[in-house]
């Protein structure tokens, strides 16, 4: 007993110090509190110094007319003469108009040009006289003279300047042969301007609402000195809405341009694009939360918005995605019966609808999508793809051939270029698992991200490679045109004289039946000689508030237009 | 004491000057370039821009030309970004992934040096148990995977009470920062526990404590002034490089939590190969680290005497 005292007195001394050392950690705790709520009360108004605040709104506010959406990435600037990038057609979408526009249901409209007239030579636009910049003075031809000599300026070295090629002396401007003053385009009066063309374009009156054909006014320009498009106040605008402040990195604000001379098609007040973030869950989390009216799903997401009983809308994006050949001299896929082996193996309609099983998304079966207009109907009415019939032993004897050709006792390791992304990874392992168990081919997958995909695209470092091609303007030839001899975009470098001619013949052309016979004749070239295969038309699925109606995706030019939305009250 | 900190600053400087070298020629190795995009440029068009970007010139004329404009402060325009300087990239973002930065530092060094105590005080015990198993799952759980759960809690808690108790994302008030920081400042704050936790242990048997007890001396004195003050020295020696590392690591929070930071830009220029954007951001974040190691240090010559003899 009395040995076993002292131990208990000397636990007890631990428990009492415990204790009160639990105590004082308590007391410490509660000063950590204080000092916390201090400092963020501190930086609260620090913060509200420095002024980049998100404006927390609801996703739909009927009170002041207003929606809030989320952006993937912030437009890098917005100088239509240069830009290129989705963000920013979103955006211009909304505050600019140019001469023509596409209605609801996607048919050319006239916007600031009431009427106009495309001949062989000339196509000419006579302009509203009613038509304001958003400083209250009038839209002329000259701003869209400047804009597109701008965009077509050597030193300013546009992206897109290619469009406008089809202006006379576009191309030797853009070469810096010739001073852009060349250009052949006139202004007889203010209001009417008479375009010369190169050759005969058909579906140049389809080209002119893309976002290098807006206007630019001179002097609003000059002013900026070389900050056009920059922030919201380098920008002169001339659609339905203005953008009344932009905050880099974190929100831009819409509102209703109260010069723009079409008021009564515009139903919303404010769109206030209060987010700007890539992460698609992040999204769909300020979709969930009610911040944000509208959001495209990944795949990722599609599982958790079905749980939630969402309407789901599903469309095409007008992107065509497929495997590319490369057809250089020293690879092994110039070889047209290896080509063809492989065309006759891949089941594309599996791809899609067992493997990768996304909505909206259709199978390959033409360089051209389904989606693009013939003569009277869808082209691929008029001129349906090709029917590939898969056949194993056809592909093997072709296989047989193919070697015989090349001299090989053996095809070897197949290097095919694919980008970093969840599609594209499942699309490349099931090339690679169809190709290996059909043909005994040995593929290896080179995974790249988009810059150094691109590098080696355009060095011809593959010998198959995932791509995809998404139209410039809303005419067949935007994909017709991608396997001429002398187009950069065809990394594959294939080269047939044939091909080069139907695409001549369906450039030059104004008749309408000529120049389909003339795709459709490309499309079925492309099949017999296996320039590519089509793998899939990429499908979009997006969800919107309830509450908003009347939106509009659209395949060429804003992806997204909220123009004529308008808002109803909440029925429940 | 200031040739020390002299003699530290030169090393910083000369550690700068390694890593803006090393990003450059390492940048520039990497296959494609920042004018490369989806559409094909034509040889005068490329030709142009590379004229525009100083890119025409050979490389070590591009390194001499880019080292003096660092040395003036001027990292140039950016290629993506066009028409915006890098350092207006810098100025209007830095703010934004310090502010958070500087609010998961506060939430990690406390919540650590509090934990840590607390797990020492009750050794082998359910509340050290508990706490230590927290600890190991907030160093093992990488943050995008916290970020995205903490948000997704936000959105049922949200969703549950039918009020909107904090936003879920976006800039600008301070609730806004609340969860976004918490999640950042999260590892830290498992790290420190765990560092101050055995920096407790260590001291609670050492001489001068047994000395204080046998004295005396009252258990919260002991506690505070022999204990928690000589056990907080190691912390405060991680503090600065976790700060640097906070306020640069915090891409993936800013991604998630929409919020204005330099981070996503730093991770984007890599993608995106913005030759401006990644030389300004890593230099400006490299010389930043460094800067804060050697803070550290010359203020832990401070509070610790013996480490200025050094």
């Amino acid at each position: 007993m009395s040995q076993t005292t002292p131990s208990i007195t000397g636990d007890d001394t631990e428990e009492a110090f415990a204790k009160s050392a639990g105590r004082q950690l308590l007391v410490f705790a509660c000063g950590a509190v204080v000092i916390i709520a201090v400092l963020m009360w501190g930086l609260q108004v620090l913060a509200s110094m420095v002024g980049s605040s998100t404006i927390a709104a609801q996703a739909v506010d009927l009170e002041t007319n207003s929606i809030t959406i989320a952006i993937a990435e912030e437009p890098p600037q917005l100088n239509s003469t240069v830009t290129t990038d989705a963000s920013s057609g979103i955006i211009l979408g909304h505050v600019m108009e140019g001469l023509l526009r596409m209605s609801m249901d996607d048919k050319l409209e006239p916007a600031i040009a009431e009427r106009w007239e495309v001949t062989p030579t000339h196509a000419t636009f006579w302009l509203r006289k009613n038509a304001k910049w958003s400083d209250g003075k009038p839209i002329t031809a000259h701003d869209f003279i400047f804009a597109w000599q701008t965009a077509l300026a050597p030193d300013v070295a546009s992206q897109y300047a290619f469009l406008l090629f089809h202006i006379k002396n576009g191309r030797a401007i853009n070469q810096g042969e010739l001073p852009v003053s060349a250009l052949g385009v006139l202004a007889p009066d203010d209001f009417t301007l008479v375009v010369s063309l190169e050759r005969p374009v058909a579906f140049f009156d389809k080209m002119v609402n893309f976002v290098t054909f807006l206007p630019v006014r001179e002097d609003f320009y000059t002013a900026t000195e070389g900050k056009f498009g920059a922030e919201a106040d380098q920008l002169l605008y001339s659609g339905p809405f203005v953008i009344t402040s932009w905050v880099h990195g974190s929100s831009l604000l819409l509102e209703r341009n109260p010069y723009y001379w079409d008021q009564q098609r515009v139903g919303l007040d404010k769109i206030n694009i209060a987010y700007i973030t890539s992460d698609a869950t992040a999204t769909l989390n300020f979709f969930k939360d009610n911040r944000i009216a509208y959001t495209k799903l990944q795949a990722e997401n599609l599982d958790d918005a079905l749980e939630k009983r969402w309407h789901i809308y599903r469309e095409q994006d007008g992107t065509v995605f497929f495997l590319e050949f490369n057809h250089r001299q020293d690879r092994v896929t110039k070889n047209i019966h290896l080509r063809k082996a492989m065309q006759l193996v891949m089941d594309m309609d599996e791809l899609v609808y067992k493997v990768t099983k996304l909505p909206g998304y259709i199978p390959g079966k033409s360089l051209f999508p389904n989606w693009l207009m013939g003569v009277e109907d869808y082209l691929r009415k008029e001129y349906p793809a090709p029917a590939l019939v898969l056949d194993i032993d056809k592909a093997k004897q072709h296989l047989e051939l193919a070697k015989q050709q090349l001299g090989l006792d053996e095809i070897p390791e197949i290097i095919m270029l694919t980008g970093d992304n969840p599609v594209s990874n499942i699309q490349s392992e099931w090339t690679q698992a169809v190709l290996k168990k059909h043909l005994g081919l040995t593929i290896r997958i080179d995974k790249q991200i988009f810059k150094q995909r691109l590098a080696k695209m355009t060095a011809g470092e593959f010998d198959l490679v995932l791509a995809g091609w998404g139209p410039d303007y809303n005419d067949p030839l935007t994909f017709g045109d991608l396997f001429a001899s002398y187009n950069l975009n065809n990394r594959g470098r294939y080269n047939s004289p044939e091909m080069d001619r139907l695409i001549e013949e369906a450039q030059n052309s104004v008749i309408a039946a000529e120049r389909m016979a003339a795709f459709g004749a490309i499309q079925q070239l492309a099949f017999d000689d296996v320039v590519l295969l089509p793998m899939y038309e990429r499908g979009v699925t997006y969800v919107v508030h309830p509450q908003l109606k009347n939106l509009k995706r659209r395949i060429i030019g804003a992806e997204i237009d909220f123009t004529n939305a308008y808002l109803v009250p909440d029925k429940s | 004491m200031g040739r020390y900190a002299l003699k530290r600053i030169f090393q910083g400087i000369i550690t700068v000057w390694f890593i803006a070298t090393a990003t450059f020629f390492a940048m520039h190795a990497v296959p494609g370039d920042p004018l490369s995009g989806d559409k094909a440029l034509t040889e005068r068009i490329r030709a142009n821009l590379e004229v525009k970007y100083g890119l025409d010139k050979p490389l070590m004329v591009q390194y001499g030309i880019y080292l003096k404009s660092i040395v003036q402060g001027d990292f140039g325009i950016s290629f993506t970004q066009e028409n915006r300087q890098v350092n207006d990239i810098i100025k209007e973002h830095f703010p934004v992934s310090a502010t958070l930065g500087i609010l998961a530092i506060v939430f990690a060094g406390i919540g650590g040096v509090l934990w840590g105590a607390l797990t020492a005080l009750y050794r082998n015990r359910l509340p050290d148990t508990i706490i230590m198993f927290l600890v190991i799952l907030g160093i093992s759980v990488p943050s995008f995977v916290v970020a995205a759960l903490g948000q997704l809690s936000l959105v049922n808690l949200n969703g549950w009470t039918g009020v909107s108790i904090l936003p879920i994302g976006g800039w600008g008030t301070v609730w806004h920062m609340i969860v976004p920081s918490m999640v950042l400042g999260l590892s830290t704050m498992a790290y420190l526990t765990r560092l101050m936790r055995s920096s407790m242990l260590e001291i609670v048997s050492a001489d001068f404590v047994r000395t204080a007890k046998a004295k005396g001396v009252p258990p919260t004195q002991i506690f505070t002034r022999h204990q928690l003050r000589n056990a907080i020295l190691p912390v405060i020696t991680v503090l600065g490089p976790a700060i640097a590392g906070i306020t640069t690591g915090g891409f993936v929070v800013e991604i998630i939590f929409a919020i204005p930071g330099l981070g996503r830009y730093f991770v984007q220029a890599v993608q995106q190969l913005d030759y401006t954007v990644i030389m300004g951001t890593t230099v400006f974040y490299g010389a930043f680290l460094v800067f804060m190691v050697i803070l550290v240090d010359i203020i832990y010559g401070f509070i610790d005497p013996r480490v200025r003899l050094e």
